[in-house]
């Protein structure tokens, strides 16, 4: 029963993030490619992401303190970054990063700098949710298992 | 990472059964190549492809991705790149891909912007998605592989499986080694290998081959015009092009096409053609199959036009003019015709084909009187020039010259003689042409050749059938003239002289109705004017025939097949000298390939002899003559054998010297 509650809880969790507009479609594709091959896939993609999109973020951040702006340079950062947080999904994080470049064909060094305040905003709380729905989901394990081991 | 080896279901499959012959897992097995510099990506990417069963190799890295590529040559089916990477534009990725290994590449971006789709499409990519990428997108492109396949299969396809199916039909050409009397058969075995051997090649069969679409080939032989022929190297023709997304090798692939060695796939290439060009509505009416096939469909056409010009010059000797003589007719007619500024775009269609062999003596005279007898149009097909063109192809050329040749009239197949080029305008008089180069090569092909030979004037018409439809008309024409003049003997295709390419041009010649519709009347009308004047260009006969590409002695090959490489032997000699001479593109803008030459060495060794005459059309381009040529050339297997007879009976040394071996254009060191 307890695992059911979880099964549910998990469940729940995980539709708020769609529900709430954290994750998108593509967040869905990730899940249909994990299999019993590769059971934590999504996790590890993800984990992946926020690793290595630290260093798009820190780029920013430099680039954002420089002055004048140089917003090609901003744009094209922020492409990366925006390419690699739609390919998990992120989906309001991709949206905060619309803005941004908006901003910099703009030039609106001000837009920018709010914006990217948003970015990072949105990205720190989704690894927050995500971080605690793979938690969740590992304790509850794969349905399967968690069948089989009933 | 490791790319993934050559994998085999999908590739092997594939490759051998041309577009049919799909493995029973495809598409899985497909070995994709994904190239992100996002590791996130290019984690979602493998996922995705190893879930549609794919082998995936990823990459992170432009640079290291072409060095997977470079060193794996046959390794990959499709590329997977994304648009912005740090180390290398995915643009020029896209380019390097194209220009090296010519595989399908897939761009991505998160950009969907309208400017960076299009731009993928004008670099070249087959596909375009957008981030993120869904597993559906990637589920679909295997069709890019195949299509791209397909497009060179297609040059193979009839005479793939025509080789294949119907090895009777081919002559028997002997190489250049042998003696008339054995180069059907050789030839045929030989072309049969090379057919093979293409199939057998994955990378050749992997590869996607550019289409040459009549605009794309007009920009090619313009750019082979400006240049010269003697500067035109793929190189610099690529340059000038400027046509995002061809490469290097395409352009030295179509320019192979000019060759005549490659003469069996020439003509087989040319039949496709002709074939799309009647049957479906091939884009610009260039088949691009056709003509970025392996064997550069265009030397088909090149030698069919060279093959009328045989086969005119041929008309009078037969048995005597060595192949080689033929070719050099050809090739003379091919660089007089340049000085009549018809751009002779002689394509090299299988010279054999042209030059029904049946009787030489006979044949010409019926072709002559008939010829001579109409308008002008005539193509003396000289009965002896023996071809290696494989009997269906001379008698496609046969008919198809009887009909349509007339409409050459300003196409050029074969200038034989220049000279007599420009007079014959009006009538493709190759006749002159190959003379001369008989009389280089051997006294054989006399001016009796010249006179008698039925020799397309290509002159007037640059035909250029590889390059633009209104050079396929001038091939077509080529046959057509016959096609009026005379209905199947019209071509005597070059049993005497051997001239690999005559049935290619009797093929052309007798592109019937097709031709003749479709060519908008240009008629190729051989004339045997042509060989006299040949006669006089006696001397000239090899330097006129020096239109080359220094480097693909193979590129048109002027019907010379192997065992008679009347011309091209002949033009051996004085190829370096012509070379200069012809290198005309300017002036006829004819590339004659002196493949004849060296059949054995065709390859390169018959840089010198070979010359390409590359005929161009002056007028028209008239896709449909293409088609109508093709068809008709396909079609004629008593022609062939007619050819192959008399090049058995009167060709005497087929010094095979139109290195109608190799039919991989490809090869050709450009």
């Amino acid at each position: 029963m307890e695992r059911n509650q979880m099964h549910t809880q998990v469940a729940n969790t995980r539709k708020s993030l769609f529900d709430q507009g954290y994750l998108d479609d593509q967040f869905i594709q990730l899940e249909e490619l994990q299999d019993s091959s590769n059971p934590n896939f999504v996790e590890e993609v993800v984990t992946l992401y926020y690793r290595d999109s630290a260093r798009f973020l820190s780029n920013l951040d430099q680039a954002l303190e420089k002055r004048p702006l140089d917003f090609s340079k901003l744009d094209n950062l922020m492409h990366q970054f925006k390419g690699s947080s739609t390919s998990i999904g992120a989906k309001k994080v991709k949206t905060e990063c619309t803005h941004f470049r908006n901003y910099c064909s703009a030039r609106n060094a001000e837009g920018c700098k709010r914006t990217f305040q948003n970015v990072k905003k949105e990205y720190t709380t989704l690894r927050k949710k995500l971080e605690a729905y793979f938690q969740m989901s590992r304790q509850v394990g794969p349905v399967e298992t968690a069948c089989q081991a009933r | 990472m490791m790319p993934s080896s050559s994998g085999g279901s999908w590739k092997s499959s594939g490759a051998g059964a041309g577009d049919g012959g799909v493995p029973d897992q495809f598409p899985a097995g497909l070995r994709v190549l994904v190239v992100d510099d996002d590791p996130t990506c290019l984690m979602i990417l493998e996922k995705m492809l190893r879930h549609c069963n794919y082998e995936v190799t990823k990459c992170n890295r432009a640079e290291v991705a072409l060095s997977f590529l470079r060193e794996n040559k046959n390794g990959f089916d499709v590329v997977i790149s994304d648009v912005h990477m740090p180390d290398m534009d995915g643009f020029k990725l896209l380019e390097h891909i194209g220009l090296e290994m010519d595989l399908p590449v897939i761009m991505m971006s998160a950009d969907d912007s309208k400017s960076v789709v299009m731009k993928g499409v004008t670099h070249g990519a087959c596909d375009y998605l957008i981030k993120p990428v869904r597993i559906e997108a990637l589920r679909n492109i295997w069709q890019h592989v195949v299509r791209k396949r397909k497009h060179e299969w297609k040059d193979f396809e009839p005479s793939a499986s025509a080789d294949e199916q119907k090895p009777p039909e081919e002559p028997d050409y002997s190489s250049s080694a042998n003696e008339g009397h054995n180069w059907k058969s050789t030839k045929r075995r030989k072309d049969e290998e090379d057919e093979a051997d293409e199939r057998d090649d994955p990378s050749s069969l992997k590869k996607p081959r550019v289409v040459w679409s009549v605009e794309l080939h007009q920009q090619f032989v313009a750019a082979v015009n400006q240049l010269g022929i003697d500067k035109a190297v793929p190189k610099k023709i690529l340059e000038r092009m400027n046509v995002p997304g061809l490469t290097r090798e395409n352009v030295a692939s179509h320019l192979q096409t000019f060759l005549p060695h490659n003469s069996k796939n020439l003509v087989q290439k040319y039949r496709l053609y002709l074939r799309r060009l009647s049957g479906s509505p091939l884009p610009g009416g260039m088949n691009v199959g056709f003509m970025g096939g392996p064997d550069a469909g265009y030397g088909s056409m090149s030698s069919l036009n060279g093959l009328d010009l045989q086969a005119l010059s041929a008309s009078g000797q037969l048995g005597q003019l060595p192949p080689q003589s033929l070719a050099t007719l050809q090739a003379v007619a091919l660089g007089r015709s340049n000085n009549s500024k018809s751009a002779i775009h002689v394509p090299v269609i299988d010279q054999r084909n042209i030059f029904s062999v049946e009787n030489p003596k006979s044949r010409y005279s019926e072709v002559q009187s008939q010829h001579l007898n109409n308008s002008s149009k005539q193509i003396n097909l000289l009965p002896g020039i023996p071809t290696n063109m494989e009997p269906k192809h001379f008698v496609s050329l046969q008919q198809s010259g009887q009909h349509s040749f007339g409409s050459m009239n300003h196409q050029i197949l074969i200038q034989m003689g220049g000279q007599s080029q420009s007079q014959t305008q009006s009538q493709n008089q190759v006749q002159s042409n190959t003379n001369a180069h008989h009389g280089l090569r051997q006294p054989v092909l006399s001016n009796d050749m010249l006179t008698r030979g039925g020799v397309v004037d290509v002159s007037t018409s640059v035909y250029n059938p590889v390059v633009s439809v209104s050079q396929a008309s001038s091939l077509v024409d080529f046959s057509m003239n016959h096609k009026t003049d005379s209905s199947g003997s019209s071509y005597p295709l070059g049993g005497s002289l051997g001239i690999p390419n005559v049935r290619a041009t009797s093929s052309a010649l007798q592109g019937d109705g097709n031709l003749d519709t479709k060519v908008s009347g240009r008629r190729i009308v051989p004339s045997y004017d042509v060989f006299n004047d040949l006669n006089q260009n006696r001397e000239w006969g090899l330097q006129d025939v020096g239109l080359t590409f220094d480097q693909s002695p193979h590129l048109i090959q002027v019907g010379l097949d192997a065992s008679s490489p009347l011309l091209l032997q002949h033009n051996h000699s004085s190829v370096s000298e012509m070379g200069g001479q012809n290198r005309n593109l300017a002036s006829g803008k004819v590339i004659f390939s002196p493949g004849v030459e060296a059949r054995t060495h065709h390859n390169g060794s018959n840089v010198g002899q070979q010359r390409n005459t590359y005929v161009k059309p002056e007028s028209d381009t008239d896709g449909s003559f293409h088609n109508t040529l093709y068809s008709e050339l396909y079609g004629q297997d008593d022609l062939l054998v007619a050819i192959m007879k008399q090049q058995q009976q009167g060709v005497g040394q087929p010094e095979n010297e139109f290195g109608f071996d190799g039919y991989a254009l490809d090869d050709l060191p450009v």
